[in-house]
Order: structure tokens, then sequence, then C-alpha cells
């Protein structure tokens, strides 16, 4: 295999991984916000014991997170040297930024978190969660800023054979940095919301401190169903339009579209191929994709035919990521209704199906982040920078096939093994469960 | 008048500072762990740093990131030709970040001694290579640069040579020093006086080592010496530097750890500027062409518009880093009380 596609894979599986984290460390945090302000404010004891417990649980994925995120911060020199030559004066920015303006915040005030709980105030103990949510979704947004100048660029000019910047906040906010924040932030609340409520249905099944785990579901359903619906429409919906009027090729791979149409169909099911250029077995519901995109039953949507094929992406793995997220979407309304519903008629603590439903579902948010990643980085090929530049003109010149391979190997026995340990551990933190509420103190 | 490329040329040397003088004291007692047997001074170790050490680690990860935004090419260029070498340290940086949390999570002595050793080792292959690397980059890199085309193929096996290996030995040996420095104002009774008796040697080994390195520097890298004996910083650097280094033994005697942590943290900070010194205004040196093909802050730099940018945004949130950085320090200071959260 060449050079190029090994450095492909090298990149998608550390930051594939990279990823699981993330989302739930950012979750988790402002769930934890909420949670510890309530301990704070209504001096519940109960609350307390959620934070202690979450807390603990916050720090052991926090620190995978930060283990393979040092990775990805020298990836682009290592691994893409000809890119990081190419995009340096603009790309580098936000990567320095997010050093600076998130990562120390959050690092520093998890230590002062999870040690600080005895040593500091009450308030400065809240705040310093805070903190920790603010920097850790401050590094979603510039991360998300780098990301979305490579799939919309803006703010540049091409001098030197490189992309020089221009227009600070023109790259900053280009056409998709915001839409991408706001839909990829909702997905780590979901994710924090599935696995907070997953771990209180399963302490609630297991009959383990019941009182504090009640109380944990209780938030994580309500709060889980907002960001839930909030994902499909508006943040969802938004992102969509946002593709189909930036990368339009992009988005007809992933809806499956062929054939430039007024009135354009949206497909349900179905497996894309380029050769003959077809959705097979598909389901489609007439005129709802031209309603969807631009609100007209009637309107035009090009198709790929439209694009030379050889700047269409990869077609099964772009259309079918996309539609098992926006599945999933589906489903995390459906689960977190129908939990907030049985909380409502106060029967959800004895629904044992559902709480099963709940333990099982947490991985499921993690699921669809990595499919909607997949979606839009894929679906961005053959460009690694939009328009501008091909992903096989990018990787470093310097680096031979062979010791990519090495770093293939040796990240992917070191993940796997970080990855077994990592659940073995969470595991049986969570079995053994939260802390009992201190009894209080009885007057002598 | 001072440019921006110099500014920046400052500025990451601050952040290499910055990381050296802070994640510096936290290899050290990464190091300190592989030669500590008992238990609960292993566990003192561990959560002397337990409180802080991530925040250490962002110093090296916005040395990269500026290192990326300012000289682009720099960053391109020398991470890949050191790639190997790059893959080893990112792994045993992600050994040492996550054997705090599963030594928390462990039950049993062995398998918590098995995550101090990977804390250990963690953080002594980077100490040892982060040296190498320097040493490389001083003695140059082969790099060539012709009609703005920039090439240069370095194999791991070249970069082992026995120059960067002294120095690969010599930061290792610096970094002991400070942590044990660190544990000095972190441990009690008998670990106290251990750590003071470990900083007293490992300061003579880094003297004479410091001499052997200064004069090899001399004869493989001698450009660097060009015109830098001219230069006023050059020489108040110098100066304290030798102030630092000679106060160490005499604080430590005295039982002033504070004052004896602030002497070796100044030692490293010199210890950078007079590199920094006598790169200027190179960054990495060229071994086959020296004064056409080395990457300078001019020719491997960002655009002026990327480099104000970058500059207005160190200055509203560098303040406001330092500053919680206290403040955080301040709420550790003191002995290591082990509690129910500790490591
Ligand atoms: C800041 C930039 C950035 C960010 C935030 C991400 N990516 Fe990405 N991704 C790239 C920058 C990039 C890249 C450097 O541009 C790659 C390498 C080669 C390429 O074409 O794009 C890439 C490739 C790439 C590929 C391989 C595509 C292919 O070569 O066919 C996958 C599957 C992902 N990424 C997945 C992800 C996931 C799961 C992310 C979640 C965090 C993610 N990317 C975030
Ligand atoms: C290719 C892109 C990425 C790079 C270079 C990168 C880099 C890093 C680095 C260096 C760290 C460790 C910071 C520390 O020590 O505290 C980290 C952690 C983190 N990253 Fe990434 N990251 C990438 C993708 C993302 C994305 C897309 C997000 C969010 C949407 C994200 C969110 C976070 C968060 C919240 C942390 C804190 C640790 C954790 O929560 O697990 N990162 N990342
Ligand atoms: C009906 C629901 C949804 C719609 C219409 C939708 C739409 C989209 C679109 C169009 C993209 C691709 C952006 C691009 O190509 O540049 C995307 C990406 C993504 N989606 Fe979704 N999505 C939905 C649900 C979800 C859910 C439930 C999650 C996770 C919990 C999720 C997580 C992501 C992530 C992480 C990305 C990659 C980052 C980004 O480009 O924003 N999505 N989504």
């Amino acid at each position: 295999m060449d050079a190029n596609v090994l450095a492909r894979i090298q990149f998608a599986m550390t930051i594939g991984f990279h990823f699981l984290f993330p989302p739930l460390s950012i979750g988790l945090a402002w769930i934890l916000v909420i949670i510890e302000g309530l301990g704070w404010k209504k001096k519940n004891e109960t609350y307390v014991a959620i934070g202690k417990f979450f807390g603990k649980i916050l720090a052991l994925i926090f620190a995978i997170g930060v283990a393979t995120g040092v990775v990805m911060e020298f990836q682009f020199g290592t691994n893409w040297a000809e890119y990081s030559k190419f995009v340096g004066d603009i790309f580098g920015a936000p990567l320095a930024a997010e050093g600076i303006f998130a990562f120390f915040l959050e690092s520093t005030f998890l230590g002062l978190y999870i040690f600080g709980r005895e040593r500091v105030s009450k308030g400065v103990h809240w705040f310093s969660i805070w903190m920790v949510a603010i920097g850790s979704t401050i590094s979603a947004f510039w991360i998300l800023v780098a990301n979305s100048w490579q799939q919309t660029p803006a703010g540049y000019v091409i001098r030197n054979g490189r992309a020089e910047l221009v227009d600070f906040w023109a790259a900053v906010f280009n056409p998709s940095t915001l839409v991408r924040f706001h839909h990829t932030f909702d997905a780590a609340l979901i994710s924090g919301a599935f696995l907070m409520a997953g771990i209180a249905a399963y302490l609630i099944l297991k009959k383990k401190e019941t009182e504090i785990a009640k109380k944990a579901l209780k938030v994580a359903v309500i709060f889980g169903l907002v960001v839930s619906l909030l994902e499909v429409f508006p943040f969802g919906d938004l992102h969509s339009k946002q593709v189909a009027r930036t990368q339009p090729e992009k988005f007809a791979a992933q809806q499956g579209l062929f054939e430039t149409q007024a009135g354009a169909p949206l497909s349900l099911f179905g497996i894309p191929s380029a050769n003959p250029p077809e959705l097979k077995m598909h389901i489609a519901i007439p005129k709802l994709l031209s309603l969807l995109t631009y609100n007209d039953p009637n309107a035009t949507v090009k198709g790929l035919k439209e694009f030379p094929q050889s700047e269409w992406p990869p077609l099964f793995l772009t259309f079918t990521s996309y539609h098992l997220m926006v599945a999933l979407g589906i489903l995390f309304i459906l689960i977190m209704g129908i939990s907030v519903f049985y909380l409502y008629r106060k029967t959800l603590f004895e629904k044992k199906f559902l709480l099963k439903v709940l333990m099982w579902a947490i991985p499921l948010p993690l699921l669809a982040c990595q499919f909607g990643w997949i979606a839009a980085e894929v679906g961005r090929q053959p460009w690694i920078v939009y328009k501008l530049m091909k992903t096989t003109e990018a990787a470093s010149q310097n680096v031979n096939a062979g010791e990519i391979l090495f770093s293939i190997i040796l990240f992917g026995i070191i993940y796997l093994l970080l990855g077994s340990i990592f659940l073995f551990m969470l595991i049986r933190k969570i079995k053994a469960g939260p802390e009992p509420v201190k009894a209080k103190e009885v007057a002598l | 008048m001072i440019d921006l490329n110099t500014i920046w040329f400052l500025l990451v040397a601050v952040l290499i500072m910055g990381y050296a003088v802070l994640d510096g004291f936290d290899l050290g007692v990464g190091i300190i762990q592989l030669f500590t047997k008992d238990p609960d001074e292993r566990r003192v170790n561990i959560n002397a740093i337990g409180p802080v050490w991530d925040g250490n680690e962002v110093w090296l990860l916005t040395g990269g990131g500026a290192m990326f935004a300012a000289f682009p090419i720099v960053y391109a260029t020398v991470f890949s030709s050191f790639y190997i070498a790059f893959m080893l340290l990112l792994t045993a940086l992600i050994f040492r970040a996550v054997s705090f949390e599963f030594r928390k999570y462990s039950e049993t002595p062995r398998s918590k001694k098995i995550w101090d050793m990977s804390f250990a080792l963690g953080s002594t292959i980077p100490a040892l290579l982060y040296g190498v690397a320097f040493g490389n980059i001083l003695r140059g890199l082969p790099i060539q640069i012709t009609d703005g085309k920039i090439t240069d193929s370095v194999s791991f096996l070249s970069l082992l040579n026995p120059y960067s290996l002294l120095v690969g030995v010599l930061s290792l040996v610096l970094f002991t020093m400070h942590g044990s420095i660190y544990m000095t104002m972190k441990s009690t009774g008998k670990q106290q006086d251990k750590m003071v008796s470990v900083a007293g040697k490992t300061w003579a080994v880094f003297i004479i080592l410091y001499f052997i390195a200064t004069m090899a520097t001399f004869f493989t890298a001698p450009f660097l010496f060009d015109g830098v004996l001219k230069k006023l910083i050059f020489w108040l650097l110098f100066i304290l530097l030798f102030l630092a280094l000679f106060y160490i033994p005499i604080g430590l005697k005295a039982k002033k750890f504070g004052r004896t942590f602030f002497a070796s943290s100044l030692l490293i900070v010199c210890m950078v500027g007079l590199i920094g010194v006598s790169l200027f205004p190179r960054l990495v040196p060229s071994s086959v062409d020296l004064a056409n093909s080395s990457l300078t802050i001019y020719n491997a730099s960002s655009s002026q518009n990327t480099l104000t940018t970058m500059l207005i945004i160190a200055l509203i949130g560098m303040p406001v880093v330092i500053a919680y950085t206290i403040y955080i320090y301040r709420v550790f200071r003191g002995k290591v009380v082990i509690t129910k959260e500790s490591y």
C-alpha cells in the first residue's frame, strides 16, 4: 500500500479513537455543572454524592482524552507535512488558540475540581467544574474552526504557493463553523446524557444507592430529551442545508442523489454505486429532500452527475454513515421521549425493560458521532482542503510507508490495550456504585 | 526595532522555557519513581504532581500549536523528519498520561506497581528524547532548500549520534535534579532527606556533563558561537546561570527548598535562553548548507498578518493562563496530603 493511503488510515484510526472521549467529557462536564449547582444551592447531599461519583468517571474519561489528544496535536506535522506547509498560515492559529484558551483552562481546573473539594470553598469548587465545561467547549470550538476551514475555506488568498490569511474573522467564522460547532457540541451533550442515564439505570436495576441513581436518572433523561430534539431540529437540519449550499457534491453523495432534479426525493434506504451510477434497492419519499433543503417541494437539487466523477467522494461510506447517524438521532428522541413520558407518569423506575434499553444505549451516541465524522470527512474526499488541495498531495514526503505502518501497528496495539483497560476499570467503577450519602450528623 | 518574527522567536522560547521548568519537574519526579522502591514513597511522588501535571503538559501542546502557527515550515519539517522518534515520544506520553487514573483504580499492589512503572518510563523516555532532539537540531539537520522547495531525509538511527545522546543524558540528569528539588518541598522525613541527597548528587553530575557538552558543542557546531560573545544578553544569561547553579547546593544545605527550586528553575530558563541566543535568527541550522538552507525566523515563518493576529491572541490569553496557574499552585502548595481522592 502506498504511503498516502497508510497515512489516511493512521489518521482516521487515531482521531476516531480520540473522538470517543471528548464527547463524553464535554457532555458529562456540563451535566455536572447542573448537578453540583443543585447540590450547592439546595444543600442536598444526594446531589453531592452524584457529583463525586460522576466526577471520578469524568476524570477517568478525561485522562484517555488527553492521552490520545496529545497524539493528534502533532499528527499534522508528522503525517501531513505538505498539508501543514500549505495551510500553516491559517490552520495553526486555531490550534494554538485552543491551547491558550482551552487546554490550559480545562486541565488546570479539572485538577482543582477533583482534588480541591476539601481545599476550596463550595463556590470556588462549583466554579472549577464550570471552567472545565467551558474549557472543553472552547477546545471543541477551536478545533472545529480548523476542521471547518478545511471543509469550507474562507478569508485567505493563495500566495507564495500557500494559503495566506487575509481576514481572520472570515476564516474563523467560515460558512460551516457555527453549524458544525452547534451540531458537534450538542452531540457531546447527548453522549453525556446517555452515559449518565445508562449508569443510573444500571444502578436502579441492581438496587444500588437507588436514591442517588433516581435523581441522576431524572436529570439525565430530561436533559437528554431536550438535547436530542435540538440535534435533529434545528442543528441537523441546518447542517444539511449548509452542506447542500457549500459542498453540493458531498451533499448529493450523502443523500444518494445522482440526477439533478426538481422535487427531489428523500432516500431512506439504499446502496449507492458509482459504476453504474445508481442507488440500488432504494426506498424514498417523493419531493421531501427539496422541501427539507430549500423549503420548497419543487426546488431543484443538484445530483452527482452534475460533477466530474473524479471529484465524487467514496459513495458507500458517505451515504451509509450519514443515514445511520440520522437514524440513530431519531432513535435517541424515541428513547428519551418514552423515558420522560414514564417519568411524568411516575413509573419510569419500575420499567425494567426501558431501564435496560437505557443501559445498552450508552455507546450509541458515540457511534452516531463516528458516523457523523465519517460522513463529513470521507464526503470531503478527494480534497483535503475543499477545492484547494487534494489529499494525495498532502502527506509528508520524507516519511516512507514502512514508518507509517510501524506507527499504525504501534498505536493499534496501544489503543486496543488502553481501550480494554479503560472499559474494564470503568465497568468496575460503575459496579462498585457511588458512596452512600452521609447520614445526617446526630447531635450528641 | 524588533520585528514580529523576532517577537515570535522570543514567544516560542518562552513557551519552551515554561514547559521545561514546569513539566521538567514532573518528568523528574517520574524519573525518580524509577528508583523508588517503597510503595508509600511512590504514592507521595505521584500525588505530588497529581493535580498539576496536565496543566504543565499543555505548555508542550501550546508550544507545538504556536510553532505551527508562527513557523509552520519548522513544524512540518522537523516533526516529519523525526517521525519514528516522535512516535516513541508520543507512546511514552500516552502511557504517562493514563498511569495516574489507572493507578488509582488498580486494586492490587502489583497492578499499582505496573502503573507506577508506566509513569516512570513514560517520564524517563521523554526527558531523554527531548535532549536528543535538541542535540540534533543544534548540530543541524540535512535540510536542502532549492528554488524554495525544502527536502530533507533523516533516518531514525542517524538521530542517535554521540553528541545528541550526550545532550539527551544531560537533559535526563537536569530534570532528575529539578524533580528531586521539587520533591524536597513536597515530602517529609526520610524521603525528604533522600531527595536532598539525590539533588546534591545529580547536581555534581550535571556540572560535569554540562561542561563536557559545552565543549562538545564547540567542536560539533562551532557556528553556534559565532558572534555570540559580543551579545550582552548572552553574558547576562551566562552570569545568571552560574549564580543559579551555585546557589543550588547552598540552598539545599540551608534547607531553603523553595529558593533552591527557584534557582533550578532559573537555571533551566537560562539554559534554554542560551540555546536560543546562539541559534538566533536560525531555528533549524542546515548541516548541508548552513548559509542558504537553514530554516530561519524569516524563511520559515507565517505571513505578517498571521503573526500579528497570533500575537494579539497570545497577549490576551497568556496573562490569564499565568494568573490562574499561580492560583492553582497556591491552592496545592505545601506537603503532599494523602486523602480519599488521591491517586
Ligand atoms: C482539524 C482537523 C480535523 C478534525 C477535527 C477531524 N479531522 Fe478527520 N481528517 C482530517 C482533519 C480533521 C485531515 C487531516 O484532513 C484528514 C486526513 C486525510 C484527509 O483527507 O483528511 C482526515 C481524515 C479523516 C478520515 C479518513 C478519510 C479518508 O481518508 O477517506 C476519517 C474517517 C476521519 N478523518 C474521521 C474524523 C473523526 C472521527 C474526527 C473526529 C474528531 C475527525 N476526523 C476530525
Ligand atoms: C484533529 C483534531 C484534534 C486535535 C489536534 C486534538 C488535540 C487534542 C489534544 C492535544 C488534547 C489534550 C489536551 C490536554 O492535555 O488537556 C485534546 C483533548 C481534548 N479534545 Fe481534542 N483534538 C482533536 C479533535 C477534537 C475535536 C473534534 C473535539 C471536539 C469536538 C475535541 C475536543 C477535545 C476535548 C474536550 C479534550 C479534553 C480531553 C477530553 O475531554 O477527553 N478534540 N485534543
Ligand atoms: C436527524 C438528525 C441529524 C442530521 C440531519 C444530521 C446532519 C449532519 C450532517 C449533514 C453532517 C455532515 C456535515 C458535513 O458533511 O460537513 C453531520 C455531521 C455530524 N453529525 Fe449529524 N445529523 C443528525 C444527527 C446526529 C446525531 C444524533 C449525532 C450524535 C449524537 C450527530 C453527530 C454528528 C457529528 C459528530 C458530525 C461530524 C461533525 C460535523 O461535521 O458537524 N449527528 N450531521
